[in-house]
């Protein structure tokens, strides 16, 4: 949420250019099959394209019945079916499947994909394997970038993060190339690119070669600066528990393109309600928003389990007199955040974060062990000891022990979660290899357990050097936070939103040589064609992988303090229950 | 002729040997790239098609160094990175950095993906670009192919120029572009030769593979797993197939549910697929006691897949437990001493078995047993209290000689139960010497 800036900061540019020139793009492509049509769209299209072309519209431009793509028979009866889809070869295949069981029964029908935001030529392969692909007409839809909020655009791509990091699979590069692309015409031209790792690099190659062999177009720019990150180059901030509100409201009720789902339990009515938390929120407007978190950080950091729900009302009726016409979507937070007492104080709440940051600051590690033992143990949830796990093996460098449960181990380890430990190192180390727990469904899956894998984590060691871990001499007071460790309640500060900042401030990697190795390498830093112009602060920042809210919080607050505006660019918002979702492979 | 500098010993400068499996394959691809490139520059009319027959003679740059050799393409490198300027922004290294060998899963042989050796000054201008198919080189083909423009492979027919497409499409980065090569490259090569390529060339490797698992060819993706990458992976994936032998085995036979535990306890799943771990707990849920001879007893699957003990109590006792075998799970415990009495042991914490047993509902009779044997004086106590073992709080006030925290604790007991008696008999006794 954009808060109270600095007089001197930067403005920014407007991004509802990019819904417009979605939605514009998207309506020629229907009238491409002109007359009534019936439409059916992907799941995970269907809140992005709320926010940009509402049921009326589709409906102004032909489109009868809309549908959700589910992998079964189709019961349209219309002449003209539409399929906005991504470009997965499951949803091809099934498209396929419509096409020629209306083929068998003698149907006719008029079919159109329109694969967004691009379509794969083994999407083609298939239609062409199945004999289909005459009988189709294909479109790309262009859609790449969704704005969330004044400062945050995504891609909503999150199996950018599995198919990239763990399967290997970079055909989203060119779509995050594209993205980037795009920005550039409209709001650049860049002037400086820094970034670090290998997806960042490809991803700037990839850029790169576009722009050459683009339109040039002269223009005042309204991005100077850009910095790629991979989500790999730090994956302890997105494991830790988020305190930061919306990162809280995310963890607890999954916001999905900046908007959350509130249940009859937060509605206290018998109807479930959908709420924008963003700028557009006026509930979260400059000191609103951040009362209530210094409020809620306070409460949390008390002894006592379980908050006084009237002391927040009362809160909330005497110091928040002003917004008095808000008071229902102020009521709807303050349910929220009884939910969210409720889960949270079951969990043990406090407990569980004294054990994060003490695996953050590598203090007491036999504790938390044990901790993490016994969490497994009670079987509260899977995916919070999961989490825990993986945290501590990332910041302890190695494994871990004694996991009883389903996991696809392979899946981790190939991406660096769990990191094999050396003989001889002070942990001890499970005495059946972890590749005995994992279960594969499919013969596949083991292909995981054979990738090169041998990133070792140097959390402590980067830790120590970037000074990710604020003293803890004096009391950390929240009210007037003093570095971007607030966002962790003053534990820690995100490693990847330091990365940023450093660099910035260096502008680059000189003398910085130190912690590239530890981070593995693939940085760099380009200069393009000088121009004196170019508004150096405001900062594009693209996270390839997906990235949280508290990042987003973060680097608000060094936009403040720095006077510049960060834009914050993601293939996907994601949490530490997305991420490992993806590894457990959930998924049919 | 300069002789082999010492970091150059993986190289047999001397003669550039034909492809071997044993060899580190890549720099075999790597050497392709700079023969194509340095035959470009060299020979005016030059094909663009490999010139096997010139394998056993050396090649030098103009430089003087031998082709191929790793300061030769350095300096390439450096000469293809510019920096800013006219040409807008500059080419960085997007070569991979090698991944360290510290774990037994990875590749016998790592495929550094090649940089891009060409210098500047070579590139073709863009007016210049070919218009005919049959002329678009590997290079152009994929720059085609990404851009969504008409492209045609058919005409790499050789399995040189298949090698070198696929290779020019690994080094632009693009999946999709990669992806369709590897379609193209699966219809016209056989299974063998196909396969054989991909293992060395990871980052195809991975493709083909997510490509596979996409379309839902099992089949074809196991028999490529069955290729010997590591033996770590061989065992990994030998063990994979046992337990699915044994699923399907035990499935079919519990699946008719006849016995009476069956009845009582109706599965929820079937058990194909399941982890191992999992597959313990069904087998000592629904099958304890069998003998080690069958493929459903505990113990043949904790032999088989060399089952740790502490995982393998932990289950059982999580099994027998919700099943409320009491005697069983005491059983779990029992180790003989040398002297060759029977003494409780476990190599998980009492503490974590009274929180099994507990979550089970077992009564106090059973929690006790358990609680008592907990070493930790402290976690004992609390333990003790927590699930109403009174008998053990009693004893260990005693021992402490608290007689404060006795009287406290008779306030919690019954009013003239056989605890609190036994308080008083306490308290009443002379001979104790109390410290408060």
């Amino acid at each position: 949420m954009a808060q109270t800036d600095r007089r001197d900061a930067p403005g920014l540019p407007d991004f509802s250019l990019l819904k417009r020139l979605a939605r514009d793009q998207l309506i020629y492509l229907l009238e491409q099959l002109p007359g009534k049509k019936d439409l059916f769209i992907d799941a995970d299209l269907m809140s992005p394209l709320d926010r940009i072309a509402n049921v009326t519209t589709l409906k102004q431009h032909e489109v009868d019945k809309l549908y959700k793509v589910e992998l079964k028979p189709v019961v349209s009866v219309s002449d003209q079916l539409c399929f906005l889809i991504r470009p997965r070869i499951q949803t091809v295949k099934w498209i396929a499947d419509v096409v020629k069981s209306d083929k068998a029964v003698g149907r006719f029908r008029r079919y159109k994909i329109i694969f967004t935001p691009q379509k794969f030529y083994a999407c083609e392969t298939v239609l062409e394997e199945q004999g289909v692909y005459g009988d189709v007409t294909s479109d790309e839809w262009e859609f790449y970038l969704l704005p969330l909020d004044d400062d945050i655009i995504s891609l909503e791509l999150p199996e950018f993060f599995r198919d990239n990091f763990l399967e290997g699979d970079q055909r989203w590069v060119t779509t995050a190339g594209s993205a980037l692309r795009l920005l550039h015409f409209l709001f650049g031209p860049f002037s400086k690119v820094y970034g670090i790792g290998r997806c960042a690099k490809m991803v700037y190659e990839s850029w790169r070669e576009q722009v050459e062999d683009g339109e040039k177009k002269a223009q005042n720019p309204d991005i100077g600066n850009v910095f790629l990150i991979d989500r790999d180059v730090d994956f302890v901030t997105p494991l830790c528990s988020q305190v930061v509100y919306e990162g809280l409201v995310d963890d607890i009720f999954r916001i999905k393109c900046g908007s959350v789902e509130f249940g009859p339990d937060v509605t206290s009515t018998d109807k479930s309600l959908k709420v924008m938390l963003n700028s557009q929120d006026k509930v979260h407007v400059g000191e609103t928003q951040r009362k209530k978190e210094i409020w809620w950080e306070k409460q949390r950091k008390k002894k006592r389990c379980g908050m006084d729900i009237k002391q927040m009302k009362a809160f909330v009726a005497e110091e928040l007199k002003g917004l008095k016409q808000e008071h229902r979507l102020l009521s709807l937070h303050i349910g929220a955040c009884e939910s969210i007492m409720k889960k949270k104080t079951k969990q043990d709440f406090q407990e569980l974060l004294k054990t994060e940051h003490s695996l953050l600051e590598g203090f007491e590690i036999r504790e938390c062990i044990t901790y993490i033992e016994e969490h497994i143990n009670r079987q509260v949830s899977m995916i919070e000891s999961l989490r825990l796990l993986c945290l501590l093996s990332l910041t302890e460098n190695g494994e871990s022990y004694g996991i009883e449960h389903l996991l696809s181990f392979a899946n981790l380890r190939q991406i660096g979660l769990l990191v094999e430990q050396q003989p001889g190192e002070t942990l001890t180390v499970m005495e059946s290899k972890v590749g005995k727990l994992v279960n594969d469904k499919t013969a596949g899956k083991l292909t995981d357990a054979f990738s090169s894998l041998a990133k070792k984590s140097n959390f402590r060691a980067l830790s120590k050097r970037l000074m990710l871990i604020p003293k803890t001499g004096e009391e950390y007071d929240l009210r007037v936070p003093r570095d971007m460790a607030y966002i962790f309640s003053g534990a820690y500060i995100p490693l990847s939103c330091k990365l940023i900042e450093q660099v910035l401030e260096r502008d680059g990697w000189t003398g910085f040589e130190e912690v590239t190795r530890m981070l593995n390498g693939h940085e760099f830093a380009v200069t393009g064609p000088e121009d004196s112009k170019y508004p150096q602060r405001i900062i594009l920042v693209m996270f390839l992988g997906g990235c949280t809210f508290s990042e987003i919080s973060a680097l608000r607050f060094l936009g403040r303090e720095r006077g510049c505006k960060f834009i914050v660019l993601t293939t996907a918002i994601t949490n530490s229950s997305r991420l490992l979702e993806s590894l457990l492979d959930n998924q049919g | 002729m300069t002789r082999a500098k010492p970091e150059d010993d993986d190289w047999n400068s001397s003669k550039i040997h034909a492809f071997t499996f044993d060899d580190d394959d890549d720099e075999f691809t790597k050497l392709k790239e700079s023969k194509r490139a340095v035959s470009s520059i060299l020979v005016d009319d030059d094909d663009d098609d490999d010139d096997d027959d010139d394998d056993d003679v050396e090649k030098v740059s103009w430089s003087g160094e031998p082709v191929g050799s790793i300061s030769w393409s350095v300096k390439e490198t450096a000469s293809s990175i510019r920096s800013g300027g006219e040409h807008g922004f500059p080419k960085i290294n997007t070569a991979p950095s090698l991944p360290k060998q510290g774990s037994g899963y990875s590749l016998s042989s790592l495929f550094k993906a090649s940089t891009r050796v060409y210098a500047p000054e070579l590139r073709k201008p863009k007016s210049e670009c070919k218009d005919y198919f049959s002329d678009w080189s590997p290079e152009e083909t994929v720059k085609r192919m990404r851009k969504g423009k008409v492209y045609s492979l058919e005409r790499f027919r050789s399995l040189q120029d298949k090698l070198l497409l696929l290779d020019e499409a690994v080094s632009a980065h693009d999946g999709n572009v990669i992806t369709a090569v590897l379609i193209y490259l699966k219809k016209s090569l056989s299974k063998e030769i196909f396969f054989q390529e991909l293992m060395v060339r990871e980052i195809a490797l991975r493709h083909y593979v997510h490509y596979l698992k996409e379309m839902e060819e099992q089949k074809t993706l196991v028999e490529l797993m069955k290729l010997p990458f590591s033996q770590d992976d061989a065992i990994h994936v030998q063990d994979h197939y046992t337990l699915l032998e044994r699923q399907i085995i035990i499935e079919a036979t519990d699946k008719k549910g006849e016995a009476e535990i069956f009845k009582k306890f109706p599965r929820k799943a079937s058990i194909l697929n399941m982890p191992i771990i999992t597959t313990l707990y069904y087998s000592c849920f629904y099958h304890y006691g069998e003998s080690e001879g069958t493929f459903s007893s505990p113990a043949n699957i904790r032999s088989t897949f060399r089952i740790s003990e502490k995982q393998y109590i932990l289950t059982a006792l999580g099994a027998r437990a919700k099943l409320k075998s009491w005697f069983d799970v005491d059983s779990l415990f029992n180790t003989k001493n040398w002297l060759g009495y029977t003494k409780k042991r476990s190599p998980i914490g009492f503490h974590r078995v009274v929180d099994i047993l507990q979550k089970n509902n077992a009564p106090v009779q059973v929690l006790k047993d358990y609680v008592s044997l907990i070493d930790d004086a402290e976690l004992k106590l609390s333990l003790a209290q927590k699930y109403k073992c009174h008998d053990i709080v009693i004893e260990m006030y005693r021992d402490l000689k608290d007689r404060q925290q006795l009287i406290v604790y008779q306030g919690k007991v019954e009013r003239g139960s056989h605890e609190d008696r036994k308080i008083d008999q306490l308290l009443g006794n002379m001979q104790i010497r109390w410290k408060n």
